[in-house]
């Protein structure tokens, strides 16, 4: 038996429409989402205090559903979501709505819960893993904790009969691998498997990733139709090897750089990749292209898992104000840097009380800092980019309102723009903690269409 | 002869609260001994100064002709705090594309791209 599980989102902001295609053309077993970002549940706890009619659940969940729904139950593929973010029972529910509206009555959802632990966290947690300070120091700006769950709540939901699980914060690559643990009876501590599994789910948990996208480099690494990227497909065998490939006739392209460059996002210790479920060794892993867009990867391994999840909190720590303006042509480069003058003399003058405060000069030196090479040439047209960190909203609203200023108090050929939204963001830092494994209790709700 | 690194690899960058982790990947088999010898943890730091201010710990996947650079401090004090337009840090594998490296000619035929 061949599994087929494919991507269909992997960001909250991704593309809809790749995912309809992976639903209608991909001939799936099953659809897997994933949705959020470090600070997702933070974010979406803020947003609840300010606006209680926020459902607390992935914002594009509607339009998610309904673009596959219709073809997942023609083909009875199952779905996979961590689109639950803090209400999966509301998310569930709302699915359920959909599930009717498409006329399919007797189908099960399930929801999980657990994984948020806000009012438990400093009884639970120790210490901060980036600081070594006591997560008790948190308490006064804690926003939100959550547990990163691993893949065996959903599978104990596939066993219950669920066809489609929504759930909260579960590890990117547990949401894709729950399949193969329940269609081929993994057990929860085979690290032999589970480690193969966990290293497919991290590949094509960046969705486009690894079919194209975040890659091409002109004359270097070319993407065929870079504007019709496909989301992956994994055919995955019983032993935990696969076949990782796309629908046929996408633009996009599936190949052995592709594959490795994706292999080694956002990880650390290719030997000791750290899931809930196992550690991951990617050092291992053999690639093969065994044709146009199909890469076979096998013998990935694992390593037993840690005593530990980790745990993502988040907290309120202040502000940042952040605005820019224009120059272009001849001289827009001393211009600019007179207008850097401006500004920093003006933030002395209304006494702007900044963590950091940064002037970039957005062409030549915003995106790489320091280290633009000093000889680099001048550009023809500059934005002037000023941000600062503060502890408090008032003193962020002084770098648009400085921006304001900029004018007409300010430099000749100022191009400047009516502000278009809230120039003062809200910061959520997020830090981290272990909490014992046993301590963690995921439970399951399963309602019906 | 010498390249820039854009010739014999590619990169990609990933983010991690304040640590940013960067692969460098061979074209070939061939070409990736002298980005092991060459591009050393150390050099890989002096290479992103003003921008890395903590531990650079180099990954070596000899497997998949792949360096895996794991750089501390990286990220303006992590995703949700910096001040960096790029808050994410996805273009800072852009930056070792420009290291100096050093290959025998006769790999020339391996290389992408033009001098």
């Amino acid at each position: 038996m061949t599994l087929r599980i494919g991507a269909g989102s992997a960001w909250w902001g991704d593309r809809i429409s790749p995912a309809a295609l992976n639903a209608e053309k991909g001939d799936l077993d099953y659809l897997c989402f994933e949705t959020m970002a470090e600070a997702t549940v933070s974010a979406a706890q803020v947003r609840k205090r300010r606006d209680p009619s926020f459902p607390g659940y992935d914002t594009w969940l509607d339009d998610r559903m309904r673009a596959v729904l219709p073809a997942c139950l023609k083909r009875g593929t199952k779905i996979v979501t961590n689109q639950g973010w803090i209400n999966p029972d509301g998310a569930a529910q709302r699915i359920v709505h959909w599930l009717r509206e498409f006329g399919a009555r007797g189908v099960k959802v399930a929801s999980i819960n657990g994984g948020l632990i806000t009012d438990r966290v400093l009884e639970l947690t120790d210490t901060i893993l980036e600081n070594g300070q006591p997560t008790s120091t948190l308490a006064p700006s804690l926003v939100s904790a959550e547990v990163y769950l691993g893949a065996e709540p959903i599978v104990e939901a596939l066993r219950q009969g669920a066809h489609i699980v929504v759930s909260g914060r579960v590890a990117d690559p547990s949401i894709f691998m729950a399949p193969m643990m329940y269609e081929f009876g993994w057990d929860a501590l085979d690290h032999v498997r589970l480690g193969r599994g966990n290293g497919l789910g991290h590949l094509i948990e960046c969705g486009a990733q690894v079919t194209g996208g975040y890659f091409a480099d002109p004359g270097f690494k070319d993407v065929p139709r870079p504007w019709d990227l496909a989301f992956p497909i994994l055919e995955v065998e019983a032993d935990g090897s696969a076949v990782l490939t796309k629908v046929e006739g996408t633009g996009g392209i599936v190949n052995l750089m592709t594959v490795k460059e994706q292999m080694f996002y956002e990880v650390h210790d290719p030997a000791n990749y750290l899931t809930p479920d196992v550690v991951v060794d990617f050092t291992t892993a053999h690639l093969e292209q065994i044709g146009p867009d199909r890469v076979r990867v096998s013998n990935i391994s694992g390593k037993p898992r840690t005593p530990t999840l980790k745990v993502s909190i988040g907290c309120t720590e202040g502000y940042i104000g952040e605005d820019m303006f224009f120059y272009a042509g001849p001289g827009a480069l001393r211009r600019a840097k007179l207008a850097r003058q401006i500004l920093e003399e003006r933030f002395k003058l209304v006494g702007l009380d900044a963590e950091e405060l940064r002037i970039d000069f957005l062409g030549l030196n915003a995106i790489h800092g320091a280290m633009t090479p000093p000889d680099a040439a001048e550009p023809y047209e500059i934005a002037v980019r000023v941000a600062a960190r503060t502890t408090t909203r008032e003193e962020a609203n002084k770098v648009g309102r400085e921006v304001d200023g900029m004018a007409v108090s300010g430099v000749g050929m100022t191009g400047k723009r009516v502000p278009h939204q809230d120039r003062t963001r809200e910061i959520i830092g997020v830090w981290s903690s272990l909490v014992a494994r046993d301590r963690i209790v995921p439970s399951i709700t399963m309602i019906e269409s | 002869m010498k390249i820039r690194l854009e010739r014999a690899a590619h990169c990609r960058s990933g983010d991690k609260g304040n640590t940013s982790n960067i692969s460098v990947i061979a074209y070939s088999p061939e070409l990736y001994p002298f980005l092991k010898e060459q591009v050393t943890a150390e050099r890989f730091r002096q290479f992103y100064t003003g921008v890395v201010s903590g531990k650079v710990t180099r990954y070596e996947v000899d497997g998949l002709h792949s360096l895996n650079f794991v750089a501390e401090g990286a990220l303006g004090g992590g995703v949700s705090r910096s001040l960096c337009l790029d808050n994410y840090g996805k273009s800072l594998s852009s930056r070792i594309l420009a290291f100096e490296l050093d290959i025998p000619d006769q790999l020339t035929s391996l290389l992408k791209g033009n001098d």
